[in-house]
């Protein structure tokens, strides 16, 4: 008799489980860009040796001197350790238990867009590309002209509007091109800004380094469109590795736009990018990213791993560069997008949102090193948590004891959504020299009662007020995004917050 | 004879029908654990304006809210239909788009969101419940020019974050503004004349009439004083103590309360 009701428990709680996983799975499906696509790949054999790096460099052609650099940041890298200062809670990585590199089977080489590979097209369409780019193809009078390099997985297979770049003396390449094609370019400042010891991470990327772009503006030039590169993770266990070079020579200017999304995914995911930036003398660079990488399930399974190392060197006097990230993806992130301004008069911006839900992690910031004279910088950061993420601010101001006349202004605000969710402010100020103005002004709310029926009462369901509500708290970072993106960039946040509520 | 007196009864049914908008039978809200409505019945006809007076807690600001559908006034007993439908059972924005607008006592701030997007996210999320299409951005601005003129409210004013740095008397116009842009069948306004000027409250006063003051809509003003029952004419008046409509009356009925005060008459019923 007692058996038997235990037995109907038994059954009970088993089918329950059962209707549990069959919701999660589900509810895991939803992802919006949860596909991955079917192209032929090529493999370097799993695992971290040596023979990894060669491989690497060896499918690339990749001359002699990048080998070496490659093989020199490997054994810096076995010596290193995974750092632990940043409020993350990561498993440990088993780095011998990943793919290092993966391609598309070579097709011939490509004239134009209409020659890629029908299903990298299918991959566009999917992430909303053929708007800007049907535009300009189809020569449609004043289309606002985006050039994609595209980077699908690790390698880039077409490059468009070459032409009328190379006209204006831009070099657009992916870095793979560049290595052989502007060898004395890239050695030049290859490691340059995040120099090859910086960090564990940025070690690792030095070594494996699958793809990314270089770009190059040369004396004067303003850069006749937004550059743009559109990152794909779609290997099973890929990490993605890729390096980005970005050199504005004396009074040039460049807008480059960074978006990504990945395939959902059930093993994590291991990012590692590194992405260098010089602006001469009375240059600007515009470096603006959506981030929206898969962030694993509701419960916490699966996402990428985003370790990224982002630097930009103000080198001449009156340059500019200006971080603009909207990051709503990635199970870890772990970024720092930063600004070096040593020439005088040389202004640094961060504009960051930060979006976390269910156990998402993100620690991001930025830094700003002031060593040159009157330097000035400005630190946006909104910080959004829901569900039972954490969301931290790490911010450094640091001044040097020569730049006089330095100021900074820092702005930190931190949304709470439901009651699970933590926020987390960790400015550093080290300033050496008496004349600078360091503001830092610091928030922390949640979205009222009061702000949610206002808003429903007007005729919002509830969903869409949260999503009007933090964008509006979003507002002054989404307002420095190119057109295109600000609005992808809001749909993203509404998408990202959805099931947070209610 | 007979038929025909039959038949004008059966017109007049449906006359009475088909104006009747708001319901209310022995509501019964509770607040937390306090009940604070308590058994309060209300008609409201199409056509037709009702201001209720009362004293502080007697629950005019419960009834907005529990009519609004805002989470934590919770009725416990009793019923509300809205044009037929069963109002207690529709969510906040669902009221919204059958035709319900509340005029808040306070209006809330919503940092970085404009006026104009705040107005025309709400218009096409109630439109697209309605089975509309949505309006378009020029066709929305149009409609915002338009009504805010009525306000005498500057477009300038629509561009700012909703009732960010507004005075109180741009808060309370401003819900005038969107009432205009929403255009809905039944106004609750709670406490739109507090914090008004003489001037503003005639030009609010002027757009409750000019937006409002039609066959097919109705309002239902929350209010302690007369004065804005001089700017609108309200069709009936009831007195709310205690949870209860202790007494209505024409608009005479304010005049008294304003002479004798809540105690006298609340007493007296």
């Amino acid at each position: 008799m007692s058996d038997s009701v235990k037995t109907s428990d038994y059954d009970a709680e088993r089918k329950e489980m059962n209707a549990e996983a069959q919701e999660a799975v589900d509810k895991a499906s939803t992802y919006e860009f949860g596909w991955s696509s079917d192209i032929e790949q090529d493999f370097a054999p799993k695992g971290l040796n040596e023979d990894t790096v060669r491989f690497i460099s060896d499918k690339k052609g990749e001359p002699e001197w990048m080998l070496d650099w490659r093989l020199k940041a490997f054994r810096m890298w076995e010596k290193m350790e995974s750092p632990d200062w940043a409020k993350l809670d990561i498993p440990m990585i088993d780095y011998q238990d990943a793919y290092y590199y993966a391609e598309p089977k070579p097709k011939e080489k490509l004239g134009s867009l209409d020659e890629v590979d029908p299903e990298i097209l299918r991959v566009y369409e999917k992430l909303g590309i053929p708007i800007e780019e049907q535009k300009v193809l189809a020569g449609v009078e004043g289309a606002r002209k985006v050039a994609v390099d595209a980077v699908f997985d690790s390698v880039s297979v077409a490059t468009t509007f070459r032409k009328e770049l190379e006209d204006a003396g831009v070099i657009f390449r992916s870095i793979s091109e560049a290595i052989k094609e502007y060898p004395d370019l890239v050695r030049k400042y290859l490691g340059k800004v995040v120099p090859m010891r910086d960090n564990y991470f940025a070690t690792l990327n030095c070594a494996v380094f699958s793809d990314g772009t270089f770009v190059y503006i040369p004396k004067g030039v303003k850069c006749p469109m937004e550059l743009s590169t559109y990152f794909r993770i779609n290997a099973e266990n890929t990490g993605q590795f890729e390096r980005t070079l970005i050199v504005a020579d004396e009074g040039s200017y460049v807008s480059y736009l960074e978006g990504c999304t990945a395939p959902m995914r059930d093993e994590n995911q291991l990012h590692a990018a590194v992405v260098e930036l010089v602006a001469m003398d009375d240059a600007e660079i515009k470096y603006s990213t959506v981030q929206n990488w898969y962030p694993g399930d509701e419960n916490g399974k699966g996402g990428i791993y985003n370790f990224v190392t982002k630097r930009g060197l103000c080198q001449g006097k009156n340059s500019k560069i200006s971080w603009t990230q909207v990051e709503t993806g990635s199970a870890v992130t772990w970024k720092y997008p930063s600004c070096v301004l040593n020439g005088e008069n040389s202004v640094g911006e961060f504009y960051s949102v930060a979006l976390t839900n269910n156990y998402q992690q993100a620690d991001t910031g930025t830094k700003m090193i002031h060593n040159g004279k009157n330097t000035r910088s400005t630190i946006i950061s909104k910080g959004i948590s829901a569900g039972h993420s954490d969301n931290t601010y790490r911010g450094l101001v640091r001044v040097g004891p020569n730049a006089e006349n330095v100021r900074n202004f820092t702005q930190c605000d931190s949304l709470l959504l439901g009651d699970q969710s933590g926020a987390h402010t960790v400015p550093y100020i080290e300033v050496k020299n008496p004349t600078a103005t360091i503001e830092h002004e610091a928030t922390t709310s949640k979205i009222s009662d009061d702000q949610m029926f206002y808003a429903q009462q007007r005729g919002l369901d509830e969903e869409a007020a949260v999503s009007l509500i933090v964008n509006g708290f979003a507002k002054e970072v989404l307002k420095e995004l190119p057109m295109e993106f600000a609005v992808e960039a809001q749909k993203l946040l509404a998408i990202s917050l959805e099931g947070s509520v209610g | 004879m007979t038929i025909s007196t039959g038949v004008t009864h059966r017109l007049k049914n449906f006359e009475l029908k088909r104006n009747q908008m708001l319901k209310i039978e022995n509501l019964h809200a509770t607040v937390g654990d306090t009940e604070i409505l308590k058994g309060l019945s209300l008609e409201i006809n199409a056509g037709e304006i009702h201001a209720i007076m009362g004293p502080n807690g007697a629950g005019k600001s419960t009834l907005a809210y529990a009519l609004g559908g805002r989470p934590g006034y919770e009725a416990t007993e009793g019923s509300a239909s809205f044009d037929g439908q069963d109002l207690l059972d529709m969510d906040p924005h669902e009221r919204a788009a059958a035709g319900i607008f509340l005029g808040f006592q306070y209006p809330v701030e919503i940092p970085g969101v404009s006026n104009l997007q705040f107005l025309r996210e709400s218009l096409n999320a109630q439109r697209a419940v309605r089975g509309e299409e949505a309006l378009n951005g020029a066709e929305f601005i149009k409609l915002a020019k338009e009504k805010a003129a009525l306000l005498k409210m500057d477009m300038d004013m629509l561009k700012r974050a909703v009732n960010v740095g507004f005075s109180g008397g741009e808060k309370k116009r401003n819900e005038m503004v969107q009432m205009g842009i929403l255009d809905p069948k039944l106004a609750i306004l709670d406490e739109t004349d507090s914090g008004l000027d003489i001037d503003a409250l005639r030009t609010v006063g002027s757009g409750i009439n000019a937006i409002m003051r039609k066959p097919d809509k109705a309002v239902l003003l929350i209010t302690h004083y007369q004065r804005l029952l001089d700017e609108v004419k309200p069709d009936f008046v009831h007195v709310l103590a205690a949870g209860r409509i202790v007494k209505t009356g024409g608009p005479e009925l304010a005049m008294q309360l304003e002479e004798e005060g809540y105690e006298a008459i609340a007493e007296a019923a």
